[in-house]
């Protein structure tokens, strides 16, 4: 494959990959039915139950675990939404199909979709960092703030790859109540709604099963108050649902391409 | 690179493809020779857009071999020389008709300028839009816009006029004209037969994944010129089967139907036999005429 030619240098490759970017951005950036959602949820939900239902002001415990949870939980529907439903919808419209004849460099979609799910991501992060320093009275470490901005950013990985293996089995008109309804019991079964340890012993038992739990863990560990597992198995776990859900999804697209209309 | 007169820009070698127990295409040969404007016709389902995913690298064939360009079509550096117009795509909703084409030009090594392209599509005043709140028409000139804004030597123009105004379709024509006179080659698929003999310089027609037909308007038109005959008559069909340049004779609902190779002498001969003849009529096959017979007669 000649991706880069005399007369296709690497600068005007990088072109192609930003302005892709800078494309899928703005394509959300005015569906209100993906921003709204992503962006307030969080934040509404951290605002009830880490500031006025938490009434821990001052002492941040309950704020700085749940400023760690809402993070992950923001962030999944980020990925999960971003790439579950828009490909799914772009797949049927045959956009996708349109990508492949065109001259489009490999992954530029690829990255473009990774890229907006993480710039949302960060948005996410910040206005949750914003409201844990302002309303919530969270304290933490400048490497601290950064830890957990880098943990929501580069958490959207494994919920891409899940999301974009639930766009290649299911209609674009399915596809949003299917991640619902991973999504909402993955979270609260993983605890990111409240906390683990006031939820019923099997809960906590089963916890592990999901992606969600471990990178959770990840954020909790920065704010000082995972279970102690050790992150090297929260980060394995992570890479191997991204890989395996990606390789899946790959498969499954490549088969659905080859099926023709005649 | 081989010289371009003697390659074609795009070739399907004895391509087969197999979905399942369907054959969609078998042994198909075609290649599409420079500054061509080739139109591809069949019945739906005949595997018009097997050939064309074929030839775009979106399918791979079972059998056979595909270039485009004398590369595979995989290759990036080929398809960077192509414009496509998908007629089963669509574009996403809420980015403006701007975006779109800023991106899709960036794709391409000497793109048109932006305002070339408005020009060719029609798109005056509508770069600022969404893409959705754009109507039918609009959409597909924001369509073709993509298709040629890399400035194209193949293009690809999958049922471009469906869902046009009379106008438009006009407009979207003399566009169409515009390119091919610049030396871009084009393959074009359409429902439009009238379209097909406005534009193209080559017809291939393809009927249950196999050509049939491929040849100039009048060469496939002349592949069933014969003339179709008929009158009120009491000489029967069987009788006038057996004359020279007679193919069929058949009494349909109380008319003598004759296909002839050419219709003069048969006439000559009817207006002889039966004096009392009347309601002649003579008729040329168009290239409608001959798509329906060449499409029938591979069924």
């Amino acid at each position: 494959m000649n991706v880069m030619t005399a007369d296709f240098p690497l600068s005007r490759i990088l072109r192609c990959y930003l302005l892709e970017a800078r494309c899928e951005f703005m394509r959300l950036l005015r569906t209100p039915s993906f921003v709204v959602p992503c962006l307030s949820f969080p934040a509404v939900f951290y605002l009830l139950f880490g500031v006025i239902l938490g009434g821990t002001r001052g002492s941040s415990g309950m704020a700085s675990y749940l400023l760690a949870t809402y993070g992950v939980f923001g962030i999944m529907g980020v990925a999960l939404f971003g790439f579950g439903v828009t490909v799914a919808i772009e797949r049927e419209r045959g956009f996708l199909t349109l990508k492949r004849a065109l001259p489009m460099p490999p992954g530029a979609l690829l990255f473009a979709k990774t890229a907006m799910a993480m710039n949302f991501a960060s948005m996410v992060s910040l206005i949750l960092a914003i409201i844990a320093l302002t309303l919530a009275g969270v304290s933490l470490a400048p490497w601290q703030w950064l830890a957990l901005f880098a943990v929501n950013v580069l958490g959207v990985l494994p919920f891409a790859a899940i999301g974009l293996l639930i766009a290649t089995l299911c209609s674009g008109q399915a596809s949003p109540a299917i991640i619902n309804l991973i999504y909402l019991p993955m979270a609260f079964l993983s605890g990111l709604w409240m906390p683990l340890s006031i939820l019923p012993g099997w809960i906590a038992g089963a916890a592990p099963v999901w992606p969600s739990y471990h990178l959770s863990q990840i954020a909790l560990h920065v704010v000082g108050r995972n279970v102690g597992q050790g992150i090297g198995l929260h980060l394995g776990y992570l890479a191997a649902i991204t890989l395996v859900c990606f390789l899946l999804a790959r498969k499954r697209l490549l088969s659905l391409n080859q099926m023709g209309k005649g | 690179m081989q010289s371009n007169s003697i390659t074609p820009l795009a070739e399907l070698r004895d391509a087969s493809k197999q979905y399942g127990s369907l054959k969609a295409l078998e042994n198909l040969d075609l290649s599409l020779r420079a500054g061509e404007l080739t139109a591809l016709l069949g019945p739906n389902g005949a595997g018009k857009s097997t050939a064309i995913g074929l030839l775009l690298g979106l399918l791979k064939p079972t059998s056979g071999e595909v270039f485009l360009l004398g590369r595979s079509p995989q290759d990036l550096a080929a398809r960077r020389q192509i414009g496509v117009m998908l007629q089963s795509a669509e574009l996403p909703d809420s980015n403006t008709v701007g975006e779109l084409l800023q991106l899709t030009r960036s794709y391409y090594a000497a793109p048109l300028g932006t305002r070339e392209c408005v020009d060719l599509a029609g798109l005056d005043g509508l770069l600022d839009r969404r893409y959705a709140k754009l109507s039918g028409g609009q959409q597909r000139r924001v369509q073709f816009a993509l298709a040629i804004c890399g400035r194209p030597r193949l293009l690809f123009l999958d049922e471009p006029t469906t869902g046009l105004d009379v106008e438009a379709r006009q407009g979207l024509w003399r566009a169409i004209r515009k390119l091919v006179a610049s030396g871009c080659s084009i393959l074009l698929t359409t429902h439009y037969l009238e379209e097909a003999e406005a534009l193209a310089d080559r017809v291939v027609v393809i009927n249950h994944g196999r050509c049939v037909a491929d040849g100039t308007v009048a060469e496939v038109r002349a592949r069933v010129a014969q003339r179709r005959i008929r009158c009120r008559s009491t000489i029967s069909a069987e009788a006038v089967a057996l004359w020279p340049e007679v193919r069929h004779a058949r009494v349909e609902s109380g008319n003598l139907e004759i296909i002839a190779d050419s219709a003069e002498p048969v006439v000559r001969r009817l207006l002889a036999e039966d004096a009392r003849l009347h309601d002649l009529e003579v008729q040329r096959a168009g290239l409608t005429e001959a798509f329906i017979e060449l499409t029938r007669e591979a069924a």
